[in-house]
């Protein structure tokens, strides 16, 4: 759906050329939710106004719907925008038009007559369910419903693709979580192309299927998104997990040595991390039984990323030395990462 | 009331022809130089503002141009340029002289002050609602009139108030090349007879000029405010 073949832009600042993106290529499947996270700086604002040439790539090509965006006149490339959705962190709403002359706004000179651009105008506004406010000036309204009328904008020209950039990033949490799911539910009722700009994994978790990692304009790490969560490969991905995950937390607890994780002579404190998709078997209780050792969970994250869970678990084990040994070994036989935290060695 | 304002301003009731003669010659001079220069600063200030280096039609050497040619006609005096562009007036008038004259200058001291304030009411549009008009797939002419122009309503019409009083100033000077007008009146008879209540009176029609013009700018700011 969407190509990018060694896109680099650069920027001259006075002297010294700044690279923005450098030689990133991706590609963007048909009806996916593709999640691009990067930290600020990273060029991914950049990258994404590559794909409507908002910014036109220094090299490389964009290719959109088969169309090579790069090569199109500026007549053509209006036409091809028409078809490429975009919503803004700030809505960038027009504050002289009603909600309704908004959403009206790329109608004009669509072809439509003024009782067809009302007709879609009040179904577009019903799709992001703020019919209610139509006669509503943009000041009038709060930042999610800014968004929504945004998105009803952004949908107007019934687009293949709809690009977000940092469109949550200025709202509160639980508009946040209404946003992302107004932009899932369009994905699969329209089946429209989603790709979604943001510096918060929380975003990546709650709605996309793929996802690239940014990091000084390069895309450094990509896969779909469970991969990404369970078996990260960058440092920056893995940064950006803990920000998500309180699973790390349990060091600062040791570090300050907590009544919580103090150990007895032949205890040790591990981390299991589900790596696959299979954590629905009770491994826990199993590995108790079968070895005979006392497992006492001090600390467990587990969330539901692409319907399956991800997270870990922090737990105390005790018992015989050679028992705890053969545990981590079927543990890790069923492809569940085992970290040795802290051992209080063997009395 | 007659005998009241003989008494009061007796050497401008004096002459109440060439009074309401003055103020007709400075209306004219306002209106006439007034629509000239609205349009041209508009045009030149969009333009300033598309070919500026960012823009929506960046285009250096336009920009370069327009914005030198702004300048210039800005660091002028108005009483020189009033001299200096006689041969254009000329040109264009077929005098230099009377209101006829008055015009051409007045429409040069005034087009780069509006198309300054232009500038600096388009300048307040967020670069935001352009880039959004952009991925909508608007022209560039789409851009000036259905976003620039009218999302800075409210900018355009404060700078309008402030260049018809500056216009209303400028007026002033305009007797120099013999245009006539309120200045002309208050300094030929007021300063030159040394009829004080001449330029009394002459302040007083001024002040009301300009609060009408201020009232009226502000109403209409008020309405393009949401």
């Amino acid at each position: 759906m969407i190509e990018l073949l060694h896109v680099t832009k650069s920027f001259d600042e006075g002297q010294n050329q700044v690279h923005a993106v450098k030689d990133v290529t991706l590609t963007i499947n048909e009806g996916e939710v593709f999640g691009i996270i990067g930290f600020s700086g990273a060029g991914k604002s950049t990258l994404v106004r590559c794909i409507n040439l908002l910014e036109r790539p220094t090299t490389g090509t964009v290719t959109v719907a088969g169309q090579t965006l790069t090569s199109l006149s500026s007549r053509e490339l209006r036409q091809a925008r028409k078809k490429i959705g975009m919503i803004f962190q700030h809505f960038n709403l027009m504050a002289s038009r009603t909600v309704f002359g908004n959403v009206a706004y790329p109608l004009k000179g669509s072809g439509l007559t003024k009782q067809e651009i009302s007709d879609k105008v009040h179904k577009l506004l019903e799709l992001v369910d703020i019919s209610d406010k139509e006669n509503a000036y943009p000041s009038q309204l709060s930042g999610g419903q800014k968004q929504r009328v945004a998105i009803a904008r952004a949908l107007a020209n019934d687009p293949s693709v709809l690009l977000c950039d940092e469109a949550t990033s200025a709202l509160d949490p639980q508009t946040t979580k209404a946003i992302l799911l107004l932009l899932k539910q369009l994905n699969v009722k329209l089946g429209i192309t989603v790709v979604v700009i943001t510096h918060e994994m929380n975003v990546v978790k709650e709605i996309c299927e793929r996802v690239a990692v940014m990091e000084q304009g390069q895309v450094v790490e990509q896969g779909d998104v469970f991969t990404i969560f369970s078996t990260p490969e960058q440092k920056v991905t893995r940064d950006f997990i803990r920000t998500t995950s309180n699973i790390q937390k349990v060091e600062e607890l040791i570090g300050k040595n907590n009544a919580v994780t103090l150990l007895k002579p032949g205890e040790l404190i591990v981390r299991l991390s589900y790596m696959q998709r299979n954590a629905s078997e009770p491994l826990i209780s199993t590995v108790s039984r079968q070895f005979d050792l006392d497992m006492n969970i001090i600390f467990a994250d587990i969330e539901i990323v692409q319907d399956a869970p991800i997270g870990g678990t922090v737990a105390i084990i005790s018992g015989e030395r050679q028992n705890i040994d053969a545990a981590i070994e079927y543990l890790l036989q069923k492809n569940v990462g085992v970290e040795v935290i802290e051992d209080a060695g063997v009395s | 009331m007659l005998e009241f304002l003989n008494s009061l301003i007796p050497n401008v009731m004096d002459k109440l022809p060439i009074f309401y003669a003055a103020i007709a010659d400075t209306l004219i001079m306002v209106l006439w130089s007034g629509a000239i220069s609205f349009v041209l600063g508009l045009i030149s200030g969009v333009i300033t503002t598309v070919t500026k280096p960012g823009g929506i039609l960046e285009n250096r050497i336009v920009y370069e141009v327009l914005d030198k040619v702004v300048n210039l006609f800005r660091s002028i005096p108005f009483i020189i340029l009033l001299t200096w562009v006689m041969p254009i007036s000329r040109a264009i008038m077929g005098t230099a002289i009377y209101v006829r004259g008055a015009i051409v200058p007045l429409v040069f001291g005034t087009v780069p002050f509006f198309s300054r304030q232009i500038e600096s009411a388009l300048a307040e549009i967020d670069h935001g609602q352009i880039e959004a008009a952009l991925s909508m797939g608007s022209s560039p002419l789409e851009i000036i009139f259905r976003v620039y122009l009218r999302e800075s309503m409210g900018g355009i019409v404060r700078g309008t108030t402030i260049t018809a009083i500056s216009l209303l100033n400028l007026t002033a000077m305009a007797g120099a090349v013999g245009a006539g007008g309120l200045g002309d009146f208050a300094i030929r008879y007021g300063h030159d007879r040394n009829q004080m209540d001449v330029t009394n009176v002459t302040i007083v029609i001024l002040v009301i000029m300009v609060s009408l013009i201020q009232l009226f700018g502000n109403r209409l700011v008020k309405k393009n405010t949401h």
